[in-house]
C-alpha cells in the first residue's frame, strides 16, 4: 500500500510544459531517488509535491487522503532546498529548533529534540555557531537536521549534495542514507548523478522533458534500461540508433559506426526500415591493432581520446561517423592504444542489447 | 491570506483621508467649483514661455543636484560598510544632521561660512590680505548645488551603505581573483548589486531637489525658481490661486512620471542576493591605504557638516563671546519663554511627535512594501510609484490641504496635534518603503518557503524570518522618520498650533523677532536640535546592537 501516490500531474509556466503528466507512487519509508537533467522537471514535481506550487491538473494524495490544496505548512512535509535556505540570521540551534517551536513544543523538549539531531548528523557542539560560520558541509548537515527536527511524514531533497566536492560528498551520501533509513523517513532525493542515485536510493524514477521514463531498482534499471536516455544517464556510452536495413534471424542495422550484425533476440518485433536503439557493453568490444583492413563485422577507427581509471584505460574510438567506447587493461595497453592510433574493433553480438523508445 | 488582506486597508484609508482628499479639497479650491477655470489654467501655463522655463529649470537642478549627491554619498556609504573605526556610530549619527535642519537654519549656516563675511573669505582674506572677498557663491547655482548635496547625501549614505554592509565580500573577492582591479570590480559586481539601493537612494534625493523650495529661495535668491517656489509665488504674492493649483498639478504629475520610470528600472535591477550579517563584512583599517581612506573619509565628511559647525561657532562667538547669558536664556521660563511655552516643552514637543511618527510611518510603510513586492508584477510598478507620491508634494501644499479639507465636517482634526503627527508620516512613510523594497525584494524566497514547510503560518513567517531580515533596513526607515519628524517645517508652521510648537517653529519665530538676544535663542535653539537628533541617532543605532537587528 503506497504511502505517497501522484497520478496526472501537469504544470506549465509561461506556455511551456515543465511537468507532463506524471504519476508516481512511494511506499512507507521508501527512499526514492529522482534522477533527470537539469530543466527536466524535478524540481518543479518537489515544489508540487510540498505545496509550494499548484499543480495545473492531477492530485496527489497521502496516506490515503487527498492533500490538493492543503498549505504547504499544512502538509507536515519537509523540503531540503539546493540552496539549503538556512536563516542567516539565527544560529544552528535556531535553524533546528524553528520546526519545532512551529508545533509549540515546550522548550525543553525542543532542547533535547535539538541535540538528538546535533547527534545525528555529528555536530554536537555546534548548537551556537553562526550560520556564515559554517563550512559547506556543516551547513548541509545543519539543513538536513532542520528539516527532520519536526519529523517530516515526507522529506523531500533538491539536490542537497550538489555544491560539495567529491570526497565529501561521497562521505555525507552514506551518512544522508544511514540518517533517513534509521529515521525511517519516506523519502524522495533529487539528483543528476547516477552515483550518488546508486548509493541513495532504494528504487529510481528517470525523469526528463516533464516525463516519467523508468522507475525501478538500480539493478532493474541496469539490467533493463527504457531507452537511450536511460541508459546513458546510469553511465553507458555505447548507445547507438540506426536503421534496420534487413530482417531475419540476423538483423543487419545501419548505424553511424557502420553496419551491425545481430542475432534477432526472441520477442523483439521489427521490420525493415524501423529505428532500433542499440546498447553495447564496453565489455563486448575487443581491440587490436590495425593490420590491413576489417574483415567480416569488425569495424576500423582512430583512437580520438584515452583516459586513465586507473587499472584501466578508458578509449573513445571515432568509427565511421560516430564513436565507440571501450575499455582495455592498463598493462594490455602500452604499445596499441596511443591517440591517432589506427585500431580494428570486434564487437561480441551477445553484448548488444536492443532498448525501447528513441535514443 | 483573507486576514492579511484586511490589514492592507489600513494605508489605503490612511492614503485616501489623509492625502488624496485633502489633495483634491485644495485642486477643487482653486480650479473647479464656483470659480469655473477648468483647464484655462492649464493652457495659460502651457504656454508661457517663463513658467516652461521654470519645469525645465527644476528638472535639470534636480539632476545635477542629485548627480553631484551621488558622488559625496558612495564614498561614505563605503566607509561605513566596510570599515570598523572608533566614533564610527558618532560619525554616523552627526552625518545625517544636515537631513534634519529646517532650511532657514542651514542657509544661515552657509551664509556664516561662505557669505562676504563668512569664515572661509574672511580666513582667505587675512592669509592673503586680499582687500575683497575671493569666495563669491552667495545667490548663484553652485551654492544651490552645494545645498542640496549637503542635504541628500546622507540619504544616499543611509540607504545604500544599508545593503552594501550586508552584501558578502567574497563577491568582490572573486571578481578580484578573476583579474579585475578595484574599479571594474566596482563598476562589473558590487554597483550591479548595489544599483536597487542606489537608485531608491537617488530617487528620493531627485525628489527633494525636485520639490526644493527653502533653498531655492533662501540661498538662491530671485533669479532662480523652482516649481516650488513659483506656486509659493503665484499663491502668496500673486493671489493667482487657479495657476497655482494647476502648477501643482504639473508638479505631481511630473513626479508621478519620474516615480513610474523609476519604478521600471529599479524592477529590472533587483537581483536576490544571500545576505550577509554586518559584522561579517566589516572590518578595521589595516593596510596604510585603508587607514589613509578611513582618515579622507572622516575628513570629507567633518568638511560637509562645517556648515553646521560654522552655526555652533557662531552661537559660541556672538556677542562677543560665548556667555553663559545665553544657556539661561534659552532654559529660563521667564525670558526665553516663547508664547509661555519653556523650551524643554518645545524640545518634548518635537520629541513626543517625532517617536509617534516613527511609529505611524514604520506600520504603514511595511505594510505597504510587503504587499507591493509580493504582487503581480504588472501592477506592482504602477503601486509603488503612486504610493511613492506623497514625496511630490510639498509640505506647503500639503498643509493647505488639511486646513481646508480636515477643518470642517465629517473630519475635524484641525486643532490637534494628530494633524501634524500625520503630515510628518505621509513625508515620512516613502522613505520607509525605499529602504524596505531592496531587501524585500533580495530576500532569497527560499527562506520563505522553507519556513513555511517547517510549519509557519504566513504571519508567524513574517515574524520570525522576514521581519528579522529586514529590521536593519527598518532602523534605517525609522531613522528618516524620526529625523523628517524633527526637522519638518512647513507643514510644521502652517499646521500648529501654539501650544504643540516644535523646534523648526520656535527657531523660525525667534528669527523672525528683532535683536542679538533672539538671534541668540535660534542659534541655540539649531544647536539643541542638532544635539537632541544626534543623540536620537544613536540611541536608534545602540538599539541594532542590541540584539533585534543583529543581523
Amino acid at each position: 500500500m503506497p504511502i505517497l501516490s501522484a497520478s496526472g500531474l501537469y504544470k506549465a509556466y509561461d506556455d511551456e510544459m515543465v511537468v507532463n503528466g506524471v504519476s508516481f507512487s512511494a511506499e512507507p519509508g521508501e527512499l526514492l531517488c529522482l534522477l533527470g537533467p537539469s530543466g527536466c522537471g524535478k524540481t518543479t514535481l518537489l515544489r508540487m509535491l510540498a505545496g509550494l506550487d499548484e499543480p495545473d491538473a492531477g492530485t496527489i494524495s497521502f496516506d490515503g487522503r487527498s492533500i490538493d490544496g492543503l498549505a504547504p505548512q499544512q502538509r507536515g512535509f519537509g523540503l531540503m532546498f539546493q540552496d539549503l535556505a538556512l536563516f542567516p540570521h539565527m544560529d544552528v540551534f535556531g535553524n533546528i529548533a524553528f520546526g519545532l517551536r512551529m508545533q509549540k513544543l515546550p522548550a525543553s523538549q525542543v532542547q533535547t529534540r535539538v541535540h538528538e539531531l546535533l547527534d545525528l548528523v555529528e555536530m554536537s557542539g555546534y548548537a551556537h555557531r553562526k550560520v556564515h560560520e559554517l563550512s559547506g558541509g556543516e551547513r548541509q548537515r545543519v539543513a538536513l537536521a532542520r528539516s527532520l527536527a519536526p519529523e517530516p511524514k515526507l522529506l523531500m531533497l533538491d539536490e542537497p549534495l550538489g555544491s560539495l566536492d567529491r570526497a565529501l560528498r561521497e562521505s555525507l551520501q552514506s551518512q544522508v542514507r544511514r540518517i533517513l533509513k534509521e529515521v525511517g523517513v519516506t523519502s524522495i532525493y533529487v539528483t543528476h548523478d547516477r552515483d550518488e542515485a546508486f548509493t541513495m536510493g532504494d528504487r529510481l524514477i528517470f525523469m526528463n522533458h516533464g516525463d516519467i521514463i523508468q522507475t525501478g531498482t538500480p539493478e532493474e534499471a541496469v539490467a533493463n534500461p527504457a531507452d537511450g536516455f536511460v541508459a546513458r544517464t546510469l553511465g553507458f556510452k555505447n548507445v547507438l540508433t540506426g536503421l534496420l536495413v534487413s530482417d531475419g534471424e540476423t538483423l543487419k542495422i545501419e548505424c553511424a559506426v557502420g553496419i551491425l550484425s545481430v542475432p534477432k533476440p526472441p520477442g523483439l518485433e521489427t521490420s525493415e526500415g524501423a529505428e532500433l536503439t542499440l546498447l553495447i557493453d564496453e565489455k563486448g568490444i575487443t581491440m587490436s591493432a590495425s593490420s590491413g583492413t576489417a574483415t567480416g563485422d569488425s569495424l576500423q577507427g582512430v583512437i580520438t581520446e584515452r583516459v586513465f581509471r586507473g587499472d584501466w584505460y578508458e578509449l573513445r574510438v571515432q568509427v565511421g561517423n560516430g564513436e565507440l567506447y571501450c575499455h582495455v587493461l592498463a598493462d594490455a595497453v602500452l604499445n596499441l592504444a596511443q591517440t591517432n592510433q589506427n585500431v580494428v574493433l570486434n564487437i561480441d553480438p551477445n553484448f548488444i542489447r536492443f532498448l525501447g523508445g528513441g535514443g | 491570506m483573507t486576514a492579511g488582506r484586511l490589514l492592507l486597508l489600513i494605508p489605503l484609508a490612511y492614503l485616501a483621508i489623509f492625502f488624496l482628499y485633502p489633495l483634491f479639497s485644495i485642486l477643487e479650491r482653486s480650479l473647479g467649483g464656483e470659480s469655473g477655470y477648468g483647464l484655462e489654467p492649464f493652457r495659460v501655463l502651457l504656454n508661457d514661455p517663463y513658467y516652461l522655463g521654470r519645469i525645465w529649470f527644476t528638472i535639470w537642478q534636480a539632476v545635477v543636484s542629485t548627480l553631484l549627491t551621488l558622488v559625496v554619498g558612495l564614498p561614505a556609504a563605503f566607509l561605513f560598510a566596510r570599515y570598523e573605526f572608533p566614533g564610527k556610530s558618532l560619525l554616523k549619527a552627526v552625518s545625517t544632521l544636515p537631513f534634519v535642519m529646517p532650511t532657514i537654519v542651514v542657509a544661515m549656516g552657509f551664509t556664516a561660512l561662505f557669505g562676504s563675511q563668512g569664515i572661509v573669505n574672511s580666513a582667505l582674506m587675512t592669509v592673503f590680505s586680499l582687500d575683497d572677498p575671493p569666495v563669491r557663491i552667495t545667490n548663484t547655482l553652485t551654492i544651490i548645488f552645494m545645498a542640496h548635496a549637503f542635504y541628500n547625501y546622507a540619504i544616499i549614505v543611509r540607504i545604500v551603505s544599508a545593503l552594501w554592509s550586508n552584501l558578502d565580500p567574497k563577491l568582490e573577492h572573486s571578481a578580484k581573483v578573476l583579474g579585475a582591479g578595484p574599479i571594474r570590480t566596482f563598476y562589473h559586481v558590487t554597483l550591479p548589486l548595489l544599483l536597487p539601493a542606489i537608485i531608491s537612494a537617488s530617487l528620493l534625493a531627485f525628489a527633494f531637489s525636485f520639490t526644493s523650495f527653502g533653498v531655492v529661495l533662501i540661498l538662491g535668491g530671485p533669479q532662480f525658481s523652482t516649481l516650488e517656489v513659483s506656486i509659493y509665488e503665484l499663491t502668496a504674492k500673486l493671489f493667482r490661486l487657479p495657476l497655482a493649483g494647476a502648477l501643482a498639478v504639473i508638479q505631481l504629475a511630473f513626479t508621478y512620471l519620474f516615480l513610474l520610470l523609476y519604478s521600471r528600472f529599479q524592477e529590472q535591477s533587483v537581483v536576490p542576493v544571500n545576505l550577509m550579517p554586518q559584522e561579517a563584512t566589516s572590518r578595521r583599517a589595516k593596510s596604510w591605504r585603508d587607514k589613509v581612506f578611513v582618515l579622507g573619509m572622516v575628513l570629507v565628511l567633518l568638511t560637509m557638516l562645517s556648515p553646521l559647525i560654522a552655526l555652533v561657532v557662531r552661537w559660541i562667538t556672538l556677542d562677543g563671546g560665548f556667555g553663559t547669558a545665553q544657556m539661561a536664556n534659552l532654559f529660563s521660563d521667564e525670558r526665553g519663554s516663547y508664547f509661555h511655552l519653556s523650551p524643554v516643552t518645545i524640545i518634548w514637543n518635537s520629541l513626543r511627535f517625532a517617536l509617534m511618527t516613527v511609529v505611524i510611518s514604520l506600520v504603514i510603510g511595511t505594510i505597504i512594501s510587503y504587499f507591493i513586492s509580493n504582487s503581480k508584477r504588472h501592477w506592482r510598478t504602477i503601486a509603488d510609484a503612486l504610493v511613492m507620491l506623497p514625496l511630490g508634494v510639498s509640505a506647503v501644499t500639503l498643509g493647505f490641504g488639511y486646513i481646508i479639507a480636515l477643518g470642517r465636517p465629517p473630519l475635524d482634526i484641525r486643532g490637534s496635534w494628530i494633524i501634524l503627527v500625520i503630515a510628518h508620516s505621509l513625508v515620512a512613510y516613502p522613505f520607509v518603503i525605499r529602504s524596505l523594497m531592496p531587501v524585500l525584494k533580495g530576500m532569497n524566497p527560499n527562506l520563505k518557503e522553507a519556513a513555511a514547510l517547517l510549519g509557519a503560518t504566513p504571519a508567524r513567517v513574517f515574524l520570525l524570518v522576514e521581519l528579522p531580515l529586514i529590521a536593519p533596513a527598518l532602523l534605517v526607515g525609522a531613522t528618516f522618520a524620526f529625523a523628517i519628524s524633527m526637522g519638518e517645517f512647513g507643514a510644521s508652521l502652517i499646521l500648529v498650533r501654539s501650544e504643540f510648537t516644535t523646534m523648526p517653529v520656535a527657531i523660525f519665530r525667534f528669527l523672525g523677532l528683532p535683536g542679538e538676544a533672539n538671534l541668540g535663542m535660534a542659534l541655540g535653539m539649531s544647536c539643541l536640535l542638532m544635539a537632541v537628533v544626534a543623540l536620537g541617532f544613536v540611541a536608534i543605532e545602540r538599539f541594532r546592537y542590541k540584539g533585534v537587528g543583529g543581523f
